[in-house]
Order: C-alpha cells, then sequence, then structure tokens
C-alpha cells in the first residue's frame, strides 16, 4: 500500500512537473481559421479577439502570453507610437561559431527583428521616457554583443537626455554563442547604469516571463524600482542546473514573481493591464520639480 | 620559460591544466606574494562565505586588500570552500572589503577561481542575480585602483562580479568563459560530452582572451603548468601588480573610473 502511494506521488510530481514547465514557455495555440486560439494553462478555447482586448492575457485564468518586443512598446507608449532608436545595430560572429549567422537570420526571417531588443523614445500618460524591450521570440531574448550594445546606448541616451528609463526584460540569460563577448555585456549594461543613476534619474526595470541568467544578473536587477508581472520566472541558474546540483526537489513556488517579491528582490508583482496606470503614477511622482 | 610545444596546446588540455588537483590555489599565490596577509571575514548581513577570502596585506610596504576566491586544496578543504562557488553573501562580503579599501585609499587585488557562483536554493533566496548585478556596478564606482587577476577558472557571472577593474590578468593556462565547456557542450550541442569541442569553440584561452582586448596581460607559467614550478609566476605576476598599481595610482579619481568605464564599454563586437 505505502509502494502504492509512492508511486502516485512520483507521478504527481511528473504531472506537476510537466505543468509548470508548460508554463514557462506558455504560448498560444493558433487555431488556423484564428476565431479562436487554445490557452495552454486553463485548456479553454477563448476568441482571439477578446484575448487582443485583454492585453494577450487569457480572459479565462489570467495567464500572461508572452509577447513581443515591439507590441509591449506598442501596449506602453502613447497613442501606441515609440521613436525607435539604434535600429542598424547588427549581430556579427566574433567568435566564429558554427551556424551562429544562419541561426541568426532565421530568427530575423521570423520576427521581422534584427536582434532581441527594441530600444525607443516614447511617452507615458505625456511624460518622456527612453524604453526599451527584450523580444523572447528572438533567440529566447538572449543578450550578445548586439543586444548588449543597444541596452547600453539606450541607457547613455536616458543620461545624456535626462529621460526616466524603463526596460522590459524577457530574456533567458547571456548568448552563448558569443561566448566572454556576452559576458561582458553585463558589466557594460551595469556600469552604463551607474550612470544614469548618478545624474539622479529613474529606472524602472520590469522583470517579464522569464528573466533568468546574465540579463538577471545584470540590468534586470538593478531598477530603483524592480517590477515583476505577474506569472514571470525569476532567477540566476536554470532550475534543472539547481536540481542537479542539489540532487533534490525545488521548492513549489520557485524562482516565481511571488518568490522573488517575498526574498525582497522586486517591489511589485502587477498584472499587465496594470503594468501601464502604475508606472505612469510612479513616472509622476519622480517628476514633480524636475523640468 | 616559453617554448613552442605551448603554442599547439589545444584549449582542452588548458582546460585540465587549470583544474588540475595539484594547481595552486588563492591561499599559496597569498601566502607567497603577500606574508603579512590578515584574512578579515564576514559580509556583515547575513555571513562569512569560506568560498571568498578577504583580507589585508602589503605590496612593496604599501597596504592591499586582496579579495580572492579559493577553492581549497584537499578534498576536506575544498568542501568547507563550496569548490569555490560563493552564495551571494560572498559578493555582499566583496563588496563590504572594497568600499573598505576605498575608504583608506588602498588598491584592491580580485583573484578570480570559481567553476561560478553557486546553483543553489539558499543562494537564489537570497539574490544571487542581485547579488552579482549590484557588485558590478559598485565595481564601476570604485574609487581605488583595482586589478582582477584570473588565476584558473573564471566562470561566468560567478567570476565576472569580482572582475570588473581597471586591469585584468590571466595565468596562462586559465580559462575565462561564459559556461563551463561542459554546460556550454550540453546545451549547444546536447551532448556534454564534446566539452572538448567546445573549450575550443567558446574561445576561453588566456590567449584568445588577450586578442580579443578582454585581458590586458597574460602571467607565464612553468611549460608543465603551474602547478609544477609557481614561484616564477607568482614573482612576475608580483612585479606586473607593482608596476601597474604605480600608474594606476597616478590617476585622479575622474580619470581612473572614466577609463575604467571606456574599458567595459567598448567590449562587444557589432556592425551598424
Amino acid at each position: 500500500m505505502n509502494n502504492f502511494f509512492d508511486k502516485r506521488k512520483v507521478e504527481l510530481d511528473v504531472f506537476k512537473q510537466t505543468v509548470r514547465n508548460r508554463k514557462i514557455i506558455a504560448t498560444k495555440i493558433n487555431i488556423p481559421d484564428g476565431l479562436f486560439m487554445k490557452c495552454e494553462i486553463c485548456n479553454e478555447m477563448v476568441l482571439q479577439e477578446d484575448v487582443e482586448k485583454n492585453l494577450e492575457v487569457c480572459p479565462n485564468c489570467n495567464n500572461h502570453f508572452r509577447i513581443s518586443a515591439r507590441l509591449r512598446l506598442k501596449m506602453m507608449c502613447d497613442g501606441e507610437k515609440f521613436t525607435e532608436l539604434f535600429t542598424t545595430i547588427q549581430t556579427v560572429n566574433p567568435l566564429k561559431f558554427p551556424d551562429y549567422l544562419e541561426k541568426i537570420q532565421k530568427y530575423q526571417t521570423e520576427t521581422k527583428e534584427l536582434d532581441a531588443f527594441v530600444a525607443a523614445r516614447g511617452a507615458i500618460d505625456g511624460i518622456e521616457v527612453a524604453i526599451g524591450a527584450l523580444d523572447s521570440y528572438f533567440m529566447m531574448g538572449s543578450m550578445g554583443s548586439a543586444v548588449g550594445e543597444k541596452v547600453t546606448r539606450l541607457i547613455e541616451y536616458a543620461t545624456k537626455h535626462r529621460l526616466p528609463l524603463i526596460i522590459f526584460s524577457a530574456s533567458g540569460g547571456a548568448r552563448m554563442q558569443e561566448g566572454i563577448f556576452s559576458l561582458m555585456q553585463m558589466a557594460k549594461t551595469a556600469a552604463a547604469l551607474k550612470y544614469h543613476s548618478g545624474a539622479r534619474l529613474l529606472y524602472i526595470s520590469v522583470l517579464t516571463n522569464p528573466t533568468t541568467g546574465g540579463v538577471a544578473a545584470s540590468f534586470a536587477s538593478l531598477g530603483d524600482i524592480n517590477i515583476a508581472e505577474s506569472g514571470a520566472l525569476i532567477g540566476f541558474a536554470g532550475q534543472r542546473v539547481i536540481k542537479q546540483t542539489i540532487n533534490q526537489e525545488l521548492p513549489k513556488d520557485f524562482q516565481t514573481a511571488e518568490f522573488q517579491l517575498a526574498k525582497g528582490f522586486v517591489d511589485l508583482i502587477l498584472s499587465r493591464k496594470d503594468l501601464k496606470p502604475t508606472i505612469s503614477k510612479l513616472l509622476q511622482f519622480h517628476c514633480k520639480g524636475v523640468k | 620559460m616559453m617554448n613552442q610545444s605551448k603554442y599547439d596546446m589545444k584549449a582542452w588540455d588548458r582546460v585540465l591544466l587549470a583544474r588540475h588537483n595539484k594547481r595552486p590555489t588563492a591561499t599559496e599565490l597569498i601566502d607567497f606574494i603577500f606574508p603579512d596577509f590578515i584574512e578579515l571575514h564576514g559580509d556583515r548581513l547575513y555571513g562569512d562565505d569560506a568560498a571568498l577570502i578577504c583580507g589585508i596585506a602589503t605590496l612593496n610596504g604599501q597596504p592591499v586588500t586582496i579579495i580572492a576566491q579559493e577553492k581549497g586544496d584537499c578534498v576536506h578543504e575544498r568542501i568547507k570552500r563550496n569548490f569555490g562557488m560563493p552564495h551571494p553573501e560572498g559578493y555582499r562580503k566583496a563588496n563590504r572589503f572594497m568600499k573598505q579599501a576605498e575608504k583608506f585609499k588602498r588598491p584592491v587585488i580580485f583573484i578570480i577561481d570559481t567553476p561560478g557562483a553557486y546553483p543553489g536554493v539558499g543562494a537564489e533566496e537570497r539574490g544571487q542575480a542581485s547579488a552579482i548585478a549590484v557588485s558590478m556596478t559598485e565595481m564601476m564606482s570604485t574609487k581605488t585602483p583595482m586589478i582582477s587577476v584570473v588565476l584558473s577558472e573564471g566562470g561566468s557571472g560567478g567570476a565576472l562580479a569580482i572582475g570588473v577593474s581597471d586591469r585584468v590578468y590571466m595565468f596562462e593556462n586559465a580559462i575565462y568563459s561564459i559556461l563551463s565547456p561542459e554546460g556550454f557542450a550540453s546545451i549547444l550541442y546536447k551532448d556534454s560530452s564534446l566539452a572538448s569541442k567546445a573549450a575550443d569553440d567558446m574561445k576561453l584561452t588566456a590567449q584568445d582572451l588577450y586578442q580579443y582586448k578582454i585581458i590586458d596581460h597574460i602571467i607565464i607559467e612553468d611549460e608543465h603548468g603551474l602547478h609544477c614550478n609557481y614561484s616564477l609566476s607568482f614573482d612576475y605576476l608580483k612585479k606586473q601588480l607593482s608596476e601597474d598599481f604605480a600608474i594606476l595610482s597616478k590617476l585622479d579619481e575622474n580619470t581612473l573610473l572614466q577609463t575604467r568605464y571606456n574599458k567595459y564599454r567598448n567590449m562587444g563586437e557589432f556592425n551598424e
């Protein structure tokens, strides 16, 4: 009998694990006619139109679907308009890593972006901001030289023009194919933030699903205010690596937004619909007395 | 000390030398170059991370702060030192001693020797990502000359967290990379047994990184590896540290910080 329960427990764990893992890569399955879609978390068929109106959040279970960087900026900026910056920065293959550029091309075709970060100047309820977003559809939003350079230029742009800075992170971390150059982007972006901060300017970091590795361990953790979007996975090391290292199961809500809030590393958790109004308020708090 | 055969070494041969179980660790380096070292403990927030040794010593009569990752040189020590893998409190301890050095205008020497920051539950709970990020920004603004030395293994963010300095040296057979060759092989080739191929593709040797201008100096080793004769290498390191600190100490604070910023600002390869 004991044996039965043990076996059942293992099966349940496997099941839970599968469900949890699914959540990490939660995405929508499109039905060909484009009218309905299936939410991977609640398995309900929902109207595509309703999901769009609901800022790409499942109206049934509040699951936040992954969204592209460009859509993110549209959702945040007044009139869905922004002026894109540093649009010509392109990835090269510094280590001459086999098939790297082919892979980049494939993602460029799929996403119509040059790389995984979109930088812009826009306004949120009339307040001018430097704003950028990582695109998890582009090679898991990984940071190589091009992404690091664009993030750094956006930070420097914000410092130069005395603008508040908002960066939406969605990334698996540093990009392996550029090796040490990717690693150094962590130092580069973190360094640029020091000057932005030194100029007494506001930086709001929004950690969305997922924010891990070298991005979590650099600019994404360094906001004056760190906001986690609902459902975000946030952490340094990957769960598989940790499990292998400690050889035991991980706590239930490990590396969730709630976990990071409880441990003191994010200031608040917000649903997608609350992001713009709350960020707008925070911006206004920091605008008083500043021209 | 140099001979032709060394140039023919494969990256993987250097990985093996870097991880050789007789290779000197930070403690031996400190004993040799800084015999008057006094170790000081604790991050004043949570605990004392044994994977990181901090303290004060003199270099040619001038006080310096030393912050070193220590792997341990026997099984017992390795367990105590967590194989040189710091927890967040390790980086916060490093930061505390770096800021102390700034206050007293002491140069800082960082010895990097870690497979990486520890990937564990406690480390995540206490904010490994945040600790590393904060450490890097703090290094960028610390107004005292700083030199980082990769002794054996420079593993990813866990190494870079104490690697944002005015100068970065690497021992000849040390490695410095975004991930271990095994981890890299398992992610990109889906086969961790291809680690030796990964080591080649990753460009993680001192020679590669010198070419890429990621590091500033290579500290030469005995042709059979540092463990066969370290006194010459450590003497050379001491001389190099003294020379560079003499140059860096002459810079005013703003120039020092601006130069440090520019050094990292210019890293990365892209087109536009």
